[in-house]
């Protein structure tokens, strides 16, 4: 179909990323310590999606995919956070 | 048709070429066509097991009072019911045996992107569908939740909930592995030439579908898991004692369940479009709108899931909010709706029996999309909830819609799927029965469902006799006419198939009756238009 141009992630890179998840980590570990009442799962919830957004950043090669399936990707995290808004709109006023 | 390369002698994929033969060759393939077969003995066989519990459930409500069953077994006959409608028949259904089929032939390929998770997702709907019959005779009795499951009343049962949620757990997973082929297949497999908008339309609302079957699928997963830890481990999901909440149960469930109602219907529109260009013997209306509807269709459908709990205790904005989305989603289903019509307009109309039951999907699709509509407005969803006019929605729409749509599928392309005709006349007295059959059966659960009849119960008042009466004899005709269509398409008398029965435009028609194994054996020309007749 197209030519495949072949993309090589340095080890470095990978270095940080897993240093950076660890970091991460930490944080969801001393959130709760925190005493952030309801905010303690927001707070959560963005850590944990930033985890994933670097792993498929970087580990799942998205960063150097095709245009079409970069759309792809952010249009099921459209729906999903849509989905999420939508259920809230009953909890947060109910 | 002229200059076509692709009517060569190969033998038909019938024919075993392989070291298999028999029926290793049939378990093993990884022939999209068969795999199709597979799909439609399946179907089929479910489908004559399902529809039987639903005769016994008519008979039973013949007459007030209990006649031959009581109300546990009734209650587990309904769940059974729907467990093997839904999950087994509906939700794959015209996708995996249509999509499977015709779809990859439609867009010039040989097979779909993965030829073997294809077979293997067969297998893993074989095995759902073993261990929702496995939850039938095994533990505490059968499950008598319902096919929804609702919580907190499933987290309490003492009935064997476990193993049918396992079993809708296994189905669901299958699902999700055909989206991820089809979507592939559509984007990588199409034949040189053929850009999106130069697709026949079931393709396109192949690719919708498959897109929901990939996204809302998964969370059905979560959510019957959360009930199987909600029974094993008494979390407190659900059940409000441990500090749960039952609503988030129908939240969950319905934001699967309702885009599930487009992975049902989406194919059949599909189909619908594509038997009423060819019988009409005219070029389709609006094709770009009816593309786009399709996928218009498959993203608001994420978000009207609400509407199924307009009495569930939700907060009020939600409900304003679900009910005005819902009524936003009529909108794409209403515009093809007008461009079949439009289509049909003047065109060379031939009555055959694929487009009798395109005619009865556009007529009987049209009274349940209407009824909806009643539901989705909140004043009088009050009224008719959990009523018997809810039953007859959704069996216009599931039943009439899908349901038709499917027959008029099988009788669409049966020349090319076994290389020979049905009797046409007899296939068309059995639509009769059908069509006659089904109003009869479902019309008057309007009536007695506002009137205040509620669903799913076992007895009911003497002034609802009549229409009880009424839909139990228009099911034995409806199950009639099924026995005439099933032995009509079973008799192996009929004439030879052409390549081109109907004069159909689409790839699969320029492909011998039945079809070589390997598809093409050169790439087809892709016209700029796929339904070229004027
Ligand atoms: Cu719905």
């Amino acid at each position: 179909m197209t030519t495949e141009v072949k993309h090589i992630t340095e080890y470095p890179v990978y270095a940080k990323v897993l240093i950076g998840l660890l970091v991460l980590t930490t944080f969801t570990i001393l959130v709760p310590w925190l005493d952030l009442t309801a905010f303690t799962a927001l707070i959560a919830l963005v850590l944990a999606s930033t985890k994933a957004g670097i792993v498929m950043t970087y580990f799942m090669h998205l960063k150097v995919e095709y245009i079409l399936l970069k759309i792809l990707v952010i249009m099921v995290l459209a729906i999903y956070v849509s989905v999420i808004i939508l259920t809230f709109s009953d909890y947060i006023f109910r | 048709m002229t200059g076509n390369t692709n009517l060569h002698e190969e033998p038909s994929y019938l024919i075993d070429t392989g070291k298999r033969k028999g029926i290793m060759a049939w378990l093993t393939t990884t022939d999209h066509k068969r795999i199709g077969l597979l799909y439609l003995w399946s179907i089929m066989v479910f489908f004559i097991v399902g529809g039987i519990l639903g005769e016994t459930m008519r008979t039973e409500l013949f007459k007030p009072g209990q006649q031959f069953y009581g109300p546990q077994t009734y209650n587990a006959i309904f769940t059974l019911h729907g467990l093997i409608m839904i999950f087994l028949i509906v939700i794959p259904g015209l996708s995996v045996v249509f999509g499977n089929f015709v779809m990859p032939i439609m867009i010039g390929a040989n097979d779909v992107a993965f030829p073997r998770l294809n077979l293997f997702a067969w297998y893993l709907y074989i095995l759902g569908a073993a261990v929702v019959v496995i939850s039938q005779f095994t533990g505490n009795g059968p499950p008598d939740t319902g096919w929804t499951f609702y919580a907190p009343y499933s987290t309490q049962t003492h009935t064997n909930v476990i193993a049918a949620v396992s079993g809708a757990f296994i189905l669901g997973f299958s699902s999700i592995l055909t989206g991820i082929n089809f979507i592939v297949t559509i984007h990588r497999l199409r034949t040189p030439g053929m850009g999106f908008f130069k697709m026949p339309l079931l393709p396109w609302a192949i690719y919708a579908t498959a897109w929901i079957q990939v996204l809302a699928t998964p969370v059905i997963g979560i959510t019957l898991l959360m009930i199987i830890a909600e029974r094993m481990f008494h979390i407190g999901f659900f059940d409000p004692a441990l500090g749960g909440d039952p609503v988030l149960y129908q939240h969950l469930f319905w934001i699967y369940s309702h885009p599930a109602v487009y992975i049902m219907i989406l194919p059949a529109m599909g189909v619908i479009t594509e038997i009423i260009p060819t019988f009409c013997q005219k070029q389709i209306y609006g094709y770009k709108a009816i593309a786009i509807s399709s996928l218009a269709i498959a993203g608001v459908g994420y978000f009207v899931w609400g509407h199924h709990m307009f009495t569930s205790g939700m907060s009020k904005e939600a409900i304003w909010t679900f009910s005005l989305l819902t009524f936003l989603v009529a909108v794409p289903s209403a515009i093809k709706v007008f461009n079949w019509v439009a289509t049909m307009y003047k065109g060379s109309i031939d009555l055959k029996p694929p487009l009798l039951y395109a005619i009865a999907f556009i007529f009987l699709f049209s009274i349940g999309g209407l009824t909806g509509l009643i539901q989705g407005a909140l004043a009088t969803d009050i009224q008719v909830h959990d009523t018997s006019f809810v039953v007859a929605h959704f069996h216009y729409i599931i039943f009439g819609g899908v349901g038709f749509a499917f027959l008029g599928a099988i009788h669409y392309w049966y020349p090319k799927m076994f290389g020979r005709m049905y009797n046409i006349r007899v296939a068309n007295v059995a639509w009769g029965f059908l069509f006659i059959g089904f109003n009869l059966l479902y019309f008057p659960q309007f009536i007695i469902g506002i009137e205040g009849m509620p669903r799913r119960y076992f007895d009911y008042l003497p002034q609802f006799t009549w229409a009880q009466q009424i839909s139990t004899i228009g099911g034995y005709i409806l199950g009639i006419g099924f026995i005439i269509l099933i032995v009509n398409l079973f008799r192996k008398n009929g004439a030879k198939a052409t390549s081109n029965p109907w004069g159909g435009k689409t790839f699969e028609w320029q492909l011998p009756s039945p079809p070589p194994m390997e598809n093409f054996a050169t790439p087809p020309a892709v016209p700029d238009n796929p339904y070229d007749y004027d």
